[in-house]
């Protein structure tokens, strides 16, 4: 059992597939203005890695090592259209805020990655866990992130007033940069600073 | 219409860029952007490709997935553009693999400089991003040779830019808990800042 609640917990801060491992950035950063979009693109990447572990698992031992990648990105490029037709149909609004986002998750990189370094080698249980663990790591980060961009670029936390802004007759002043792209390369900066001075073992030597 | 054009490829370049305004191709941004040689190789693979694979994507989708877009095969009511993603990823893929032994058979100078990084190409979220900004745009085939190239080409600016920039960063004494992927965080920040200069530039 320990074994098991390892493989969940690890990827949470030890290997953070974003903050360590520096994969999937795109998406962390472009779906983190807002806390709704951010949680809505855990669940959808958690989902994708969970169930790409499991099926890539499932044939691990049927796929030709040379053609695995392809086979792969099948796998992985099918569970992204199921995600991106139930967004469609269920969550129209932030399917379209997501935008090109959801389908890139093709390309996300920890999907890949875990495919390539545990799926193929691991039974399905394991593998599932792994997926879920590794989603909730990426979750975690984006969520911060979000956290930090939606409250101090427009005063909100999903969607609701927290910060009263100046034009609705509060005290906060939106800080607008805080919305666009560069704020968000800054924030994963110092959030990776941060975690490697908690923890000094993960610091680069360059 | 050579004004719309250009106007086209400069947002594409500078205010659209992807790596800098929208995160696109970021895996490889951060980690290939080292030395100016291997980014400038990188950068010039991008183009390759990306000029190569939006049109050929613009073609497929526009005649064959797009709603009512097989009305020629006598299926006017058919929809396939759901099947857009498995089939933007199975061109990237392919195109990859035809460029690669092409380079292989005619250029092997080319081909020893850039064989390593042509294969990254296929899960670089900037090709795919490219095909489905396309879409999302409902972009003619002209038009989208020309974002294909212009967006290649912003792509290859800004990390050839950020491996300058990391190369004179060996110099600099930098907190042990930054070196590494913090700081070049911070840095293609404070490039994003930079580039945001360029918006409202209209032509």
């Amino acid at each position: 059992m320990g074994k098991y609640l390892e493989t969940v917990k690890h990827p949470l801060f030890d290997s953070n597939p974003v903050g360590v491992q520096i994969l999937g950035i795109c998406s962390a950063l472009a779906v983190t203005t807002k806390l709704e979009t951010a949680i809505v693109m855990t669940i959808a990447v958690t989902a994708v890695l969970a169930f790409s572990n499991v099926s890539i698992s499932l044939i691990r031992n049927q796929i030709p090592g040379s053609i695995r990648i392809i086979v792969e990105m099948a796998i992985i490029a099918s569970l992204v259209i199921l995600v991106d037709q139930f967004l469609k149909a269920f969550a129209y609004q932030t399917s379209k805020q997501l935008s090109v986002f959801v389908g890139l998750i093709i390309t996300n990189c920890i999907i890949m990655g875990r495919a390539e370094a545990v799926a193929l080698h691991n039974p399905p249980r394991i593998s599932f866990l792994d997926g879920i663990g590794n989603g909730l790591g990426y979750g975690l980060m984006l969520l911060v992130v979000a956290f930090f961009r939606e409250l101090f670029g427009s005063g909100k936390l999903l969607g609701m007033t927290v910060l009263p802004n100046v034009t609705e007759g509060g005290w906060y002043l939106p800080n607008g940069l805080f919305l666009l792209a560069p704020s968000g390369f800054i924030l994963v900066g110092l959030i990776i600073w941060a975690l490697r001075t908690w923890k000094p073992e993960l610091r680069e030597v360059e | 219409m050579i004004e719309h054009y250009l106007n086209l490829f400069i947002q594409s370049v500078f205010i659209e860029n992807l790596a800098l305004a929208f995160f696109l191709g970021m895996c490889t941004f951060l980690a290939v952007s080292r030395t100016v040689g291997t980014a400038v190789g990188l950068g010039i693979s991008v183009v390759t490709i990306q000029t190569i694979t939006v049109p050929v994507n613009n073609l497929i989708y526009n005649n064959m997935l797009k709603e009512g877009a097989l009305g020629w095969a006598g299926l006017p009511n058919v929809n396939l553009a759901f099947l857009g993603l498995i089939t933007f990823i199975g061109v990237i893929a392919a195109m990859v693999q035809i460029l690669e032994m092409a380079l292989d058979r005619f250029v092997p100078a080319l081909y020893t400089t850039l064989g390593i990084f042509l294969p990254l190409l296929t899960v670089n979220c900037a090709i795919l991003g490219g095909s489905l900004f396309m879409v999302e745009r409902n972009y003619t085939l002209t038009e989208s040779v020309i974002y294909g190239f212009g967006s290649g080409t912003g792509w290859a600016l800004a990390i050839i830019a950020l491996a300058g920039i990391r190369e004179k960063m060996k110099y600099s004494n930098v907190p042990a808990g930054l070196r590494g992927a913090g700081i070049t965080f911070l840095t293609a920040g404070l490039m994003a800042i930079a580039f945001m200069l360029f918006s409202g530039i209209q032509l």
